[in-house]
């Protein structure tokens, strides 16, 4: 293969809001590049996660090459690096965006600029992109192309008025785009003659080809057979093969040169020697510096993740090393619990991440989970001068012990139409936020400024945020700081027993209220047994709230007819089946779902 | 010796299905029945060659509503088990009835055909309670065939009554007990059944559109513990979890089941058990009429195991428990080998208990029957 012209190039992105079509654009821009025949698309060629597809969203960075024949003639070499749209993924988006010259805005034409088009257009002027807008779902009725355009150039400050007006999902106006890329996202620089420097921007485990890196090379070029180095971790590994993105496949080649995308397979055995954000260099020849990396992962919620059946613990382990390999910003290390068993404690970006992690260890890994509920790290000064940083309930010291707490707190923007100002505003202030303004934005909306406790957000914030704005108020937030507040442990004993997988933290003006709702929910969830349950919540030993499960009256089958038996017997097969699926706590039989179904403890329906 | 058969009918057919129903009955035109029936008695016949081993100590012609066919099958019927099968002296022979659809007259043709024991559908001494179960008669109509059935003869009487009716309180509830308890004489055995809401019945319908207004738990045992208060006062026993007979009226037929007699059931979807092995008639009406000897389904060779779980789990429905002797004869080892733990653990908690021999449920026990016998299935 002849040495690729690197001016030939284009490394880009494609940044929105959630739903406002990103991943309908790629997959356009793919069949209008040529590389797939239509018969070949499918409906969402880039999201090839099962669970992607359902959700509609785009959990993993991913990305292909394409080859367009440009209006000068000329042919060009795209490579599309999809990035993930809610905020929770902010640091996916980061990674993409750093193996990245340029990226595309996509903004609603009826929706207009929302919380996390704002949230991703400023990660990517971070990132010193070039980011030009297109305006999409012109064919909506309600599409406000205009209004649009002079949002962006107002709210954003970048120019829109050349945008593109398309429609992805009607295959309008995709040429101008593709042109506006060739015209606007900035060649790669970097020169194949020096030394090998190549960031690591994703990788993923493929059960023929071992570890797969993805990684855009900055400088140098690298092929099969050269031994190559991870500058953090120090492995040294020989090269398989390198290769580029296909659509949904592995495309081999002969080598990868500066400014290029693709993928690089060695015999990695260890799957912890590739680290997202590493930079690979020539073993024999490395470069003098690393690439800075980006942004780490944070893990911001918290919590404890068990296999329902405890034999199973191996296999979990396995797969969440498996999730680890691709999804960096996943964290997990052993705990046990009384009630749960064997487990881990697991760290994620957010409540979705953590949805998202306990689906595809579910799906993709055959697992059935009991997660506990969510946590943030609490920052625990003691009297004696230590400083605990506490990432499960369970462990928190005694109260004795305790000079005083923090807990995170965030600084979020709500974007919001007018009419749902003073809703948001009464959840935010049940939420224990502290109003820091607001700004309107072309008359109708405005953004809303608040500094919010992760603890109230890490629960049902975002669908209660839905619920409140008939689904319209869009959000983001970024992690500021700690703060000192007067938070409890709140323990839930079932039977007189406490269990512990069910205590959490919650602050002292609202632990009477989410310990009547926790007993509440757990009374509904727990079956009746023969004798009376009571469930308490409790602080310190003192009961704040209870409820009773009633002893079981009556489990009679008053006719048994004409000697049909079979239905008795299925009967008495499903109780006794059912046993199995419960956790045991003292002598009474808690079913797995009892532990999750405290999470979503809804106030207003 | 022989060994002890005893023989079910089925006849699917009935005036008008009631909303609480979901057995194996439809109304049907005549031309239909008299296929179904000719098919039934077909098979009755054929079945005889592999009865030569049994006599048949009961017999039970049930539905639907049996009484809606024409009398004169219900004699041909009679004589084919009578003609082709060994029948015990004294078998217990038994129909179902509906009031509203029996006059004096049919039942002595019952009578007259062998039969010796008739068992009325009342339900409910309310005719507002009778109507919401979609029922086809009054409390009065229950009075003339009641009556009838005397006059014809038979002097062994079931009544069926439930509970735990939609509307029904616990001061109607007793005032249809003592309905019952005024007839004279008085029936020498009741079923009183607590009503159970079946998916895909008219009631499941409205239960869940919200618009069934069915008595809370603490009614519906009220109810339950009052029917043996009264009946047993009245000088009934309560034989099985919901039947109660005076003294050596218990019927054997119904008993036959939770002791695991063997039994042949013919008809619709009819089920057996015999020569150790539980199976069915297909449920496919059309395919009975054409093949009523080919079509057996879920035909089902019961293993030790099996047999064991059944022991207990049926016999457990019986007043009187299972027998720890029985039990060792057929399996070999003793209940407490096989179910120690079990046992004892119900034991302490005071669902189950010993006597003389045999296992019983307590009276707590009865009302968690299921949670006990689910937990004598075997692993």
């Amino acid at each position: 293969m002849a040495a690729i012209d690197q001016s030939k190039i284009r490394n880009f992105c494609i940044i929105a809001h959630i739903d406002h079509g990103k991943s309908t654009l790629a997959d356009r821009i793919i069949e209008q590049t040529g590389l797939l025949t239509s018969r070949e698309m499918q409906a969402q060629v880039l999201d090839n996660m099962d669970l992607e597809r359902e959700r509609g969203i785009t959990i993993k960075a991913q990305a292909v090459r394409t080859v367009y024949r440009a209006k000068d003639g000329e042919e060009y070499i795209l490579n599309l690096i999809d990035t993930p749209g809610h905020v929770d993924f902010n640091y996916e988006v980061s990674r993409s965006l750093a193996a990245c010259d340029g990226a595309v805005l996509v903004v609603d034409a009826a929706q207009g600029i929302e919380a996390q088009t704002l949230a991703n257009v400023y990660l990517a002027l971070d990132h010193n992109l070039d980011v030009f807008p297109v305006i999409n779902k012109i064919d909506l009725p309600s599409a406000q192309p205009e209004r649009v355009i002079e949002e962006i150039e107002d709210v954003i400050g970048i120019e829109a008025h050349d945008a593109p007006l398309i429609s992805a999902k009607n295959g309008i106006g995709i040429d101008e785009v593709l042109e506006q890329i060739v015209r606007k996202v900035p060649a790669p620089k970097g020169d194949p003659g020096n030394p090998l420097k190549a960031l690591i921007f994703d990788s993923v485990y493929d059960s023929y080809k071992g570890v797969i890196v993805f990684c855009r090379i900055m400088e140098g070029c690298v092929r099969k057979g050269a031994m190559i180095r991870m500058m953090a971790t120090g492995a040294r590994e020989e090269v398989v093969e390198v290769g580029y993105f296909g659509a949904g496949q592995f495309i081999p080649c002969e080598e990868l040169s500066a400014g290029m995308v693709g993928y690089i397979t060695a015999s990695i055995k260890n799957l912890k020697d590739t680290q997202v954000g590493d930079t690979v260099t020539d073993d024999a020849r490395p470069c003098d510096q690393p690439l800075p990396g980006y942004k780490k992962a944070q893990s911001m919620v918290f919590c404890g993740v068990y296999p329902a059946d405890g034999a199973k613990y191996p296999d979990l382990r396995d797969a969440l090393e498996k999730l680890k390999l691709n999804d960096a910003s996943l964290n997990y290390e052993p705990e046990t619990s009384v009630a749960l068993g064997f487990g881990f404690r697991c760290g994620f970006l957010g409540l979705l991440h953590l949805e998202i992690i306990q689906e595809r260890l579910e799906r993709e890994y055959n697992l059935d989970l009991v997660t506990t509920a969510p946590s943030v790290i609490y920052k625990i000064h003691k009297t004696n001068g230590e400083v605990l940083d506490l990432t499960n309930p369970t462990n928190m010291p005694d109260l004795s012990e305790i000079e005083y707490m923090e807990e995170p707190v965030v600084s979020a923007e709500i974007m919001v139409t007018s009419e749902f100002i003073g809703p948001i505003m009464e959840l935010c202030q049940e939420r224990r936020g502290k109003y820091l303004g607001m700004e309107y934005i072309e008359g109708v909306r405005a953004l809303l400024k608040y500094e919010l406790p992760l603890n109230e957000i890490i629960y049902d914030f975002f669908d209660a945020l839905k619920s409140r704005s008939r689904g319209y108020a869009s959000f983001d937030y970024d992690l500021k700081g700690y703060e000192q507040s007067r938070l409890v442990k709140l323990d839930i004993l079932i039977n007189r027993e406490e269990v512990d997988a069910l205590s959490f933290i919650v602050h002292a003006d609202s632990a009477y209220e989410r310990g009547r709702k926790m007993c509440e929910k757990l009374k509904d969830e727990i079956p009746r047994h023969l004798f009376e349950i009571p469930i308490q919540a409790a602080i310190g030993g003192k009961v704040i709230a209870r409820e009773t499960v009633k002893a079981m009256r009556k489990d009679v089958l008053a006719k048994c007819y004409g000697g049909d038996i079979s239905r008795k017997k299925k009967l008495l097969e499903k109780q006794k089946e059912g046993k199995k699926r419960m956790r045991q706590i003292g002598n009474v039989e808690v079913p797995q779902k009892a532990f999750m179904s405290v999470l979503k403890l809804d106030d207003k329906k | 010796m022989k060994k002890p058969l005893e023989l079910y009918l089925h006849i699917p057919f009935c005036q008008r299905k009631c909303n609480y129903c979901d057995f194996l009955s439809f109304p049907a035109p005549m031309p239909q029945q008299e296929r179904y029936l000719s098919a039934l008695l077909r098979e009755v016949e054929a079945r005889a060659a592999a009865c030569r081993d049994y006599e048949v100590v009961s017999l039970f012609l049930g539905g639907g509503t049996p009484s809606v066919v024409s009398p004169l099958w219900i004699g041909r019927l009679m004589d084919a088990v009578r003609g082709s099968y060994i029948c015990a002296d004294g078998m217990e022979a038994t129909i179902e009835v509906n009031p509203g659809t029996v006059d004096l007259s049919k039942l002595t043709a019952y009578r007259l055909a062998g039969l010796n024991r008739v068992s009325i559908g009342m339900q409910s001494a309310s005719d507002e309670e009778l109507a919401r179960l979609g029922r086809i008669h009054t409390w009065g109509q229950f009075l003339e065939a009641y009556q009838a059935a005397r006059d014809a003869g038979f002097a062994n009487v079931n009544v069926d009554v439930m509970s735990a009716l939609p509307g029904q309180t616990p001061s109607s509830y007793d005032r249809t007990l003592q309905s019952l308890l005024s007839l004279d004489p008085v029936p020498e055995h009741i079923s009183a059944y607590s009503l159970i809401v079946e998916d895909g019945t008219p009631f499941a319908a409205l239960r869940d559109a919200g618009r069934l207004p069915l008595p809370d738990e603490d009614q519906e045992r009220e109810m339950y513990y009052h029917t043996r208060e009264a009946l047993e006062a009245a000088g009934y026993r309560r034989y099985e979890i919901s039947n109660y007979a005076r003294p050596g009226y218990a019927c054997r037929h119904n008993c036959g089941y939770w002791v695991r007699t063997p039994y042949l059931g013919f008809g619709l979807g009819a089920a057996s058990l015999f020569e150790e092995a539980r199976f069915s008639n297909t449920r496919d009406f059309s395919a009975y009429c054409e093949n009523p000897l080919d079509c057996r389904v879920d035909i089902h060779p019961l293993s030790r195991k099996e047999r064991m779980e059944e022991f207990l789990f049926l016999g457990l429905r019986l007043t009187d428990g299972v027998m720890d002797d029985r039990f060792r004869e057929e399996f070999g080892k003793g209940l407490m080998q096989v179910y120690g733990p079990v046992i004892d653990r119900n034991g302490k908690d005071g669902l189950l208990c010993w006597e003389a021999g045999r296992l019983r449920l307590t009276d707590r026990g009865v009302d968690v029957s299921n949670y006990v016998s689910a937990q004598f299935l075997l692993d």
